[in-house]
């Protein structure tokens, strides 16, 4: 006697293969810790830049959106707004601008991070350099005046109108260039290194203050969404080699601490050199990344014609990515 | 005690951990398929209509790697057809209707002296006792007990780390019958001349850890013990054999090779468990402990059931579905297979059954539906980072898409033990355990064309 066979099964039970259970983390919780992350420093440019300062950022984040948005439309591809990496890479480049900006210049900015820098490489994934850095290196280099043109810091509720100044850096820069050395390097370098630290100096709206940084990328090590490996490699390494420099050229170059604590470098070092997509992939990897742009960052400020070099730095290394994650592998279980 | 890599899961253990092992009546038929396996599949030995004992051996393969099996109730063949298998494909199966006596077969070969026994001897009583791998990999006991090329085994570890989360079968064999155990190793130890015994248990698991050690302690009579019980870091998959021996023993099994290759053989606790009850008292391995559990089930419980019983009458002994159920999985969540009916017998390597009920969510880790959608990869390095084999699942993923088949073999796909952490950590929820088994198939042909 055999058996029935039965026609249908009893239940429609849900097939897919293993592993039947997921982890929380998706890629827009990655992108808001990010985000999360960026609030003290975008606070604190808000608060020493005034209004121009959240313009500028509002403008930056909303036009991202917007040209990610009617790119998808155009080439009919799947909206991924909802993911957040438009929204982060609108915020970083407007916090790698100075507050007073032109509004198109910023526009221009976002529509070159997101289409020319990550979509017509494939989008979200497979672009070879960091966009919002390309974006701000493209302004830089187009409008050099306005880029470098920083209003002097005057806390929000002060009432005092913006005084244009140069930055530290560039100051420094003009010195050597000018290789007048009457000018005193203390003329310049004699800021109280509290206001370093807090933020009062002239910059781009969310690299001026240390400290805010700080705390965002610490926040973002303890969540893990980063790793310490390249910000502590960069910024070690630009220590160290800034001390060397110093101490062969006393005259002509500031202290490491100078170094350390003026420009984009703790913006550089927590937030795009440690852009998933474009920085190495393995740990060894990216220690690597990190010497080589904290290398190429004291080379560029001393030797280079502009003053800040952490931007070419790290898309220089960006380039080099690839290479290093074919060459420098893990350690692999019994091989 | 710990390795490279893994991660911390969920555990979802408090179901069933407490719960005694329990018998259930014995079901109105079982289904015997007959590979229960790794290697070659079993002939039947029986007609349809032929009475058969419990205990009787009903099939049997030809060749090397192979492993008998046996009837698990006394009764009457009422079917030998196709049948699903919770691996997946149809398998032939015999089909067993109860005669409810329950009667074994008369000649079983009782032991007490089991410990003098010649292991060739005793590879045979567990060749012939179907006793395979009862950790999932059912691969066959007695040729892993036989060392080749000349290889000697300094050491035999007993997996009892029951890294799976839900699944608490072996937890409970240790706790109830850890002496049974601890003189299967014994066993195993005599057969391979093995200068010491480990008993490795996730540190999650304290009870167990203590009765396996009250056992030895029991059983030496101050006698220096050559046993030792480990606890083990709570890290999945800390009871993957090679991760396990590194916990352990510090010792790496070089890619390709085998645990013997470093001296050492790892033998699940449900194995060792079965091998003394084929030395002692002759019994083949005819049932096993299955955990069934997952917020799907109504009263989960740790079940001893024969081989062959349906997952549906399993379930209905533990007061059927809590609410609709939505997936039921043979074995635990990272690894196990998701089934598509409840007519598929327990296999020699069903560790447990875990159903996930669709309202409301079981655990926040377990998302049903959303397997089809993925994104593309951002490089986050979760999967490289977590990866116990130290190799770049992110890689296979973006070579798999591009059907890249050579790239992947250069970057040691083929070492991928399939645990499935980076499908588990990927917050672009790529499939990537999906994608490395297509690869390692890919590969599998393109070598075997190779060698034509």
């Amino acid at each position: 006697m055999p058996i029935e066979k039965d026609k249908k099964p009893e239940i429609q039970f849900l097939l897919t293969p293993s592993p039947h259970i997921k982890s929380d983390e998706s890629v827009r919780d990655l992108m808001l810790s990010v985000i999360i992350a960026l609030i003290p420093t975008t606070a604190v440019g808000i608060y020493f830049f005034g209004i121009p300062a959240l313009a500028t950022v509002f403008i930056a984040t909303g036009t991202s959106i917007f040209f990610e948005f009617i790119y998808q439309r155009l080439t009919k591809k799947e909206n991924t707004i909802s993911d957040g990496s438009a929204v982060l890479t609108g915020l970083l480049l407007g916090l790698n601008l100075p507050s007073i900006f032109p509004w198109w210049g910023t526009v221009i900015g976002s529509l070159v991070a997101i289409i020319l820098v990550k979509h017509l490489f494939g989008g979200i994934g497979y672009n070879v350099f960091n966009p919002a850095l390309t974006a701000r290196v493209f302004l830089l280099i187009s409008w050099p005046i306005q880029m470098t043109t920083f209003p002097k810091p005057s806390p929000i509720f002060s009432g005092v109108d913006a005084v244009t100044e140069a930055t530290p850096l560039t100051a420094i820069k003009t010195i050597q260039l000018s290789h007048d050395l009457t000018k005193s390097l203390d003329s310049v370098t004699n800021i109280n290194w509290l206001d370093l630290f807090i933020g009062n100096r002239g910059g781009s709206i969310g690299e001026v203050s240390v400290i805010a940084l700080l705390i965002g990328g610490i926040y973002l090590i303890y969540k893990r969404t980063i790793s310490w490996h390249v910000p502590l490699s960069y910024i070690l390494t630009t220590g160290i080699f800034s001390t060397i420099a110093h101490y062969e050229n006393p005259t002509t170059t500031a202290s490491p601490v100078f170094h350390l604590l003026n420009g984009g470098l703790f913006l550089g070092a927590f937030f795009m050199a440690t852009d998933y997509v474009t920085s190495p992939i393995t740990k060894k990897g990216m220690i690597i990344f990190g010497i080589g742009c904290g290398f190429l960052t004291v080379v560029i400020r001393q030797h280079g014609s502009y003053p800040e070099g952490v931007s070419f730095a790290i898309l220089l290394m960006n380039m080099i990515t690839p290479l290093i994650d074919k060459y420098v592998k893990q350690r692999r279980f019994g091989g | 005690m710990t390795f490279r890599g893994g991660v911390y899961l969920p555990e979802d253990k408090g179901r069933t951990k407490g719960l005694s092992i329990q018998n259930i009546p014995v079901p109105e038929k079982v289904i015997i398929p007959l590979s229960q396996h790794t290697g070659a599949i079993c002939e039947p030995l029986l007609k349809v209509d032929d009475l058969v004992k419990k205990g009787q051996k009903i099939g049997e393969g030809k060749g090397l790697i192979t492993s008998p099996v046996h009837s698990s109730i006394s009764g009457k063949v009422i079917d030998i057809s196709f049948q699903p298998h919770p691996l997946g494909n149809d398998i032939v199966s015999i089909t067993i209707e109860s005669d409810g006596k329950d009667e074994w077969v008369d000649n079983l070969k009782q032991n007490e002296d089991y410990l003098s026994v010649e292991p060739e001897r005793l590879r045979e009583i567990i060749k012939e006792a179907g006793i395979v791998g009862m950790g999932g990999a059912q691969f066959p006991a007695h040729i892993k007990l036989s060392p080749t090329n000349g290889n000697k085994v300094d050491y035999v570890i007993l997996n009892g780390a029951e890294c799976e989360p839900f699944i608490t079968s072996d937890h409970r064999l240790m706790i109830e019958k850890s002496p049974e155990i601890i003189e299967g190793l014994k066993i195993i130890m005599r057969i391979l001349s093995a200068k010491k015994g480990f008993i490795g248990i996730e540190k999650n698991k304290p009870d167990a850890i203590k009765a396996m050690q009250i056992a030895d302690c029991r059983m030496r009579n101050g006698d220096k013990s050559a046993i030792e019980v480990v606890g083990l870091n709570v890290k999945y998959p800390q009871g993957s054999e090679k991760q396990l021996i590194k916990s352990v023993l510090k010792r790496e099994v070089p890619s390709g090779k085998l645990p013997m290759d470093v001296g050492v053989v790892v033998n699940n606790v449900g194995t060792a468990y079965a091998i003394y009850n084929a030395v002692r008292y002759g019994k083949p391995l005819i049932e096993r402990v299955v955990t069934v559990t997952g917020d799907g089930i109504k009263e989960p419980k740790n079940i001893l059931a024969k081989i062959g019983t349906s997952f549906d009458f399993l379930i209905q002994n533990c007061g059927g579905f809590s609410g609709e159920p939505e997936k039921v999985i043979m074995g635990g969540p990272m690894m196990g297979i998701a089934q598509y009916t409840l007519k598929v017998p327990v296999i020699k390597g069903t560790s447990g059954i875990v159903v996930f009920s669709k309202n409301p969510p079981s655990s926040p880790f377990y998302k049903g539906g959303q397997g089809g959608l993925y994104q593309p990869c951002i490089r986050c390095g979760r999967c490289i980072d977590n990866c116990p084999m130290g190799i770049r699942p992110n890689l296979y993923g973006l070579y798999a898409e591009r059907g890249m088949i050579d790239n992947a073999s250069e970057w040691n796909v083929m070492d991928c033990i399939e645990c499935g952490i980076c499908s588990y950590v990927c917050p672009s929820n790529r499939p990537l355990v999906q994608f490395i088994k297509y690869l390692k198939s890919e590969v599998k042909k393109k070598n075997a064309n190779r060698k034509r």
